[in-house]
């Protein structure tokens, strides 16, 4: 490499219920975007001009969250006529994706200063918006294996012989350490307040985490893919696990990723650009890594996606001393969990998007701000963030304090 | 004399005729298309046209393309697909006449017929159960080609054409206006031309398609509508947990049904002649043209069948109440054949009856039958006690106790109350029918009439000739099985038949990758992904492992009584180390409380943990292997059978197969498996399975030798 590849600051939006009932479903999905990029001009007194690209992820881009939005939000949160954007798609990859590849223009040497992040308005623009032949194109649905992921979810718990009760425990887990960092106030340094024209706030703080959850509660949630998979989605799962008798169907919307509205950005640049700049980083980023796995279970990812970045790296999961797994589905982390042999202290320590909701492409910058805060607060050297990402591909980022 | 009579009226209504010569049906055969050019260009050119009636000369409408053209498409090759484009062209030129254009469908109008139908603007049909419209082609591995992908989908919307192009079935006119398949439905055969005439008469201007006007969008959405997203989305699943990915010609009509919505009308109509191209050539197709179509024709017009005249028999009686019993009561029943029902005391023989009014109170629920047909039906089964009660049937059929002794008793008490020209059968599974027939006073009057369970859905009776069962008893049977509307399969006399041997060949196959230490589901999964309707575990409890060790223990005893060695599943000695093993430790079978799997009281039913102590080997069978040991062991039986002389032809080989046993029916059935996987081929993947799995898999180059024989024969 080249040069280092410095975090310089990550921040992101509250989130919020991605539905008509939810705090963000007034604010459209540029303004998420304009708050995060006037506040981290306004934070650094940004020379915005020395900013070579700003890369976004969103898995639906299309009708007001098309037409490579980022570029358009730059136009309206005022920045440099020079800077361009770029909307980026790996589904729900899509935020780390732009941080890695970011990370990776900066340590090339060809990009001095790079923004990443994310934005999902998932109540406006509902997912699976944007289509696409892997679910409809029947010769491709077939001849691939298409199954909705919460069939992988359900599938992986089975194999693993993980019961409603074990996925709804982390469930309530993430819930209880979401609602205490929140109420901490830990949250607070990277989540900006989304205002409307007047300086009202509309939203200040998450406010989709349900701190009284408990596993009554989540026991009495139905199964969301039960449905599905009597349709016919199970059957087309269980022709490539033979060994499997039945799927055990325990996902619910208690114990999966929350579907919210979201925003995220990440400011990444070399050691040069940041004291050019009056810049002081706050992480590096050691290494990333990007693979894929039977796309038919789809959630596999995350654990060959962790070992390529240690690897890389030249660490083991020893060397780390936080993971942030997304939290897709409460069998998704623990199945990460045993792939690479995680003790429970060093998992998702301020809980995940079960309890925060994942607003898909915005999610990636979410979890590295999340990790920064913490690396920082409890004066920890490293953090390991990954996700499952759909077609069964696999992400991962390994960042340090400095 | 012409194909197409061309007449003209006074009002400028022409009224095309389709009379093809030579022929009792109008096809799409060599003459369609030239002929319909021409007409369309006189059409074309008609100063004074107001409108078009196509109508038909013959007792149907209009039959379709033509099987044998198909059978024998070897490549998928540009002068195919110009064919194709060919043939629908004329129909996009006929949409296209500046006049209306009325269908006037006087008799069934299936596949090609129907397409011709979907491009006129109106479709008026009589009201006659036999005037049927649909698309069939699926069930011929095949697509509709001539449009009817396209146009349907267009017609009804995509989430109602569906399952009409998925499932093919034929639709009767009154069903087919509530579908919107067709727009009117008269009374009366004459009054078809005048109810066309008259729409002419009044739509003047009705001549554009819906799919050829400005704007036109999908019934029931466009593709881009969330409902019917998530229709499409679920469709590939639904229709994968339905044929397991082995048919190529459902999979490629969704692909075309749903593709069409997105394209113009016209490369839609490309991409489904590309489709059907495509599929002509697919064993699959080949497999299910040559067994479903042309091997059924043989079946039905008898060609196993004695010459001789037609027996129709009058009265039938069947010994023995239970569940074969009072199944056969209920077949003879539902074909108009009068039965006495007979056991050894009359609440037996009332029970065996009650099962048919439970049956017949099913099918009213499912609107297949009404109260009076029920009375009907059920007066004609007559529950008795006594042997007197049974005296003057043409046809009695033991279906007692399977117990040699006792047959031996009943056989000859009965047989005596055969009418003079009757004939007596034996519903027998396992004993040799020319050993039964010894305990017959005229053994040439004894035939094995072998029924499968539930007798109400299996359809087909293998019929066994003993060493001494006359021609004369063989074409009676024939004709009895096909009154009662069975599918006949004859067989001669072999330990098991034909369909007991292969069957149990299966059930054996799924033990011995038990023993090999294949996981239970996986063994039931691989059965599954091969296209067997049940796995050979969950079969087997079905049937029973009490029942399997029986058969073996009662042919073991008959070899005994006869001093042989018949040699009776000789290759099925995983079926002794395991169902001797899970009978010790109390599981015989789901009768008897559990088997291969844990029976719920909530009917659920989940693999038995305990299997795991029969796993010898190391567990690593691909399931690749798994699905050829399932199929290759029933084939080679089958071909044994065939070799043999126990089964006669190749026709019933395959369809007694799917129908009695459920062998997987798109390869057409076990000898077409191993035509359409190649002699050779096959002949060196059975020698790879008997290296890696044992001798059970080994093919005599006899029986190999034979099947190519028979290919040059029929060249």
């Amino acid at each position: 490499m080249t040069e280092t590849a410095y975090i310089y600051d990550a921040i992101r939006t509250p989130r919020s219920k991605g539905k008509a009932d939810g705090s963000l479903h007034e604010v459209k999905p540029i303004r998420l975007v304009t708050t995060l990029l006037n506040e981290m001009q306004a934070r650094h007194d940004l020379d915005t001009s020395r900013v070579d690209d700003v890369m976004l992820g969103c898995v639906a881009p299309v009708m007001e969250q098309g037409s490579v939005l980022p570029k358009i939000a730059l136009q309206m949160a005022g920045w440099d006529v020079s800077v361009p954007g770029a909307q980026v798609n790996r589904f729900c990859a899509s935020g780390l994706d732009t941080f890695n590849t970011a990370a990776a223009k900066v340590a090339s040497g060809w990009e001095d200063v790079v923004c990443a992040g994310g934005y999902e308005s998932m109540s406006r623009i509902p997912m699976g918006a944007d289509g696409g032949p892997m679910a409809e194109d029947p010769e491709t649905a077939l001849k691939t294996g298409f199954v909705p992921q919460g069939i992988g979810a359900d599938l992986i718990a089975t194999m693993e012989g993980w019961s409603r009760d074990d996925v709804d425990a982390f469930a309530v887990s993430s819930q209880k350490k979401a609602a205490h960092a929140r109420d901490s106030g830990w949250f607070d340094r990277s989540v900006v307040p989304v205002r409307d024209d007047n300086g009202l706030a509309i939203l200040e703080r998450d406010d989709f985490i349900k701190p009284d959850t408990d596993m009554q509660k989540l026991g009495a949630l139905k199964a969301s893919f039960a449905a599905h998979g009597a349709m016919g989605f199970d059957a087309v799962a269980l022709a490539r696990y033979p060994e499997v008798e039945r799927i055990d169907h325990v996902h619910t919307p208690g114990n999966s990723s929350g579907i919210v509205d979201g925003a995220s950005l990440i400011l990444l640049g070399n050691e040069q650009a940041g004291k050019d700049l009056g810049l002081e980083p706050r992480g590096r980023v050691v290494s990333i890594a990007l693979t894929a796995t039977d796309p038919t279970i789809m959630l596999l990812g995350p654990g060959p996606a962790s070992r390529k970045a240690l690897a890389k790296a030249g660490l083991t999961i020893d060397d780390i001393d936080l993971v942030e797994i997304n939290e897709a589905f409460a069998s998704v982390a623990l199945r990460l969990q045993r792939d690479l042999d995680v003790p429970d202290e060093k998992l998702n320590v301020v809980g995940g998007a079960i309890a925060m909701g994942h607003p898909l492409g915005a999610t990636g910058g979410c979890l590295v701000s999340t990790m920064l805060d913490e690396l920082e607060r409890r004066r920890l050297k490293r953090a390991l963030i990954c996700m499952c990402v759909g077609g069964g591909m696999g992400i991962a980022s390994i960042i340090e304090r400095v | 004399m012409t194909d197409f009579i061309y007449e003209m009226d006074a009002g400028g209504i022409v009224t095309v005729t389709m009379d093809m010569q030579g022929q009792s049906a109008n096809t799409m055969n060599k003459r369609f298309e030239p002929g319909m050019r021409e007409i369309l260009s006189r059409l074309e050119a008609e100063e004074k046209l107001t409108g078009v009636v196509f109508a038909s000369a013959k007792k149907t409408f209009f039959a379709g393309g033509d099987l044998n053209d198909i059978l024998a498409t070897e490549t998928a090759g540009q002068e195919t697909f110009d064919f194709i484009e060919d043939n629908k062209a004329v129909y996009r030129r006929l949409e296209k006449l500046a006049v209306p254009v009325v269908a006037a469908i006087n008799g069934a109008a299936l596949g090609g017929g129907y397409e011709l139908c979907l491009a006129c603007n109106h479709r008026v049909a009589v009201d006659d159960p036999k005037a049927v419209v649909g698309l069939p082609e699926v069930t011929l591995g095949l697509l509709p080609g001539a449009g009817g992908v396209v146009r349907l989908t267009a017609l009804l919307g995509l989430e109602k054409a569906l399952p009409h192009l998925l499932e093919g079935k034929p639709v009767k006119p009154q069903a087919a206006l509530a579908a919107g398949m067709v727009d009117a439905v008269v009374a009366r055969r004459e009054d078809l031309l005048p109810a066309a005439r008259a729409w002419i008469l009044e739509n003047p201007s009705a001549s554009v398609q819906p799919w050829d006007r400005k704007g036109f969008r999908h019934p029931g959405g466009h593709v881009t509508d969330p409902r019917v997203r998530q229709v499409i989305v679920a469709s590939s699943a639904m229709l994968f947990s339905k044929t397991r990915g082995l048919l190529p010609a459902p999979e490629k009509i969704l692909d075309i049904a749903v593709n069409s919505m997105r394209t113009s009308f016209d490369a839609a109509l490309r991409q489904e002649s590309r489709g059907i191209v495509s599929l002509m050539v697919t064993p699959q197709c080949k497999a299910a043209i040559s067994t479903f179509f042309f091997g059924m024709q043989a079946i039905k017009a008898g060609k196993v069948r004695p010459q001789g005249e037609h027996w129709k028999a009058g009265k039938a009686a069947v010994l023995g109440a239970g569940m074969m019993g009072s199944g056969i009561a209920w077949a003879h029943a539902r074909a108009g054949l009068p039965t006495a029902l007979k056991d050894t005391d009359q609440a037996r023989a009332d029970k065996g009856k009650a099962y048919s009014d439970t049956l017949a109170d099913k099918a009213i629920r499912r609107g297949r039958m009404d109260q009076d047909g029920k009375e009907r039906l059920l007066s004609l089964i007559d529950p008795v006690a006594e042997n007197a009660a049974i005296a003057g049937a043409d046809i009695i059929i033991e279906a007692v106790f399977e117990d040699i002794d006792l047959k031996e008793k009943v056989i000859p008490e009965t047989f005596a109350m055969l009418s003079e020209t009757g004939i007596y059968g034996s519903n027998t599974s396992t004993l040799p029918i020319s050993i039964l027939a010894e305990a017959c006073p005229d053994p040439s009057r004894f035939i094995g009439l072998h029924f499968f369970s539930p007798v109400d859905k299996m359809k087909v009776v293998e019929i066994i000739m003993g060493e001494k069962t006359s021609r004369e008893t063989l074409r009676k049977a024939y004709d009895y099985v096909q009154q009662i509307g069975y599918m006949p399969i004859v067989v001669n006399d072999s330990r098991g038949f034909f369909t007991s041997r292969v069957f149990g060949t299966f059930m054996d196959e799924g033990m011995a990758l038990l023993l090999d230490g294949m996981k239970p589901a996986a063994i039931e999964r691989a059965a599954w992904l091969a296209g067997m309707p049940v796995g050979p575990l969950a079969v087997h409890d079905e049937v029973s492992l009490v029942l399997s060790q029986k058969v073996r223990k009662t042919h073991a005893a008959l070899d005994a009584r006869l001093g042989v060695d018949s040699g009776f599943g000789a290759h099925n000695t995983a079926s002794v180390a395991v169902t001797e093993a899970m009978i010790e430790q109390g599981r015989g079978g789901r009768h008897y409380g559990g088997g291969f799997y844990d029976y719920a009281s909530d009917g659920s039913k989940t693999l038995w943990p305990g299997l795991a102590q029969f796993a010898r080997g190391n567990g690593v069978v691909p399931v690749k292997d798994a699905i050829d040991r399932i199929l290759y062991r029933q084939a080679i039986e089958t071909l044994r059978c065939l070799h043999e002389g126990v089964l006669n032809t190749e026709v019933e080989a395959n369809l007694g197969g799917i129908f009695a046993i459920g062998f997987p029916a798109h390869t057409g059935g076990a000898i077409e498996f191993i035509r359409r996987t190649g002699i050779d081929r096959f002949a060196a993947r059975a020698r790879e399975l008997a290296d890696l799995y044992g001798d059970r898999f080994a093919v005599d180059p006899a029986a190999l030798k034979s099947l190519r024989i028979e290919v040059t024969q029929a060249a």
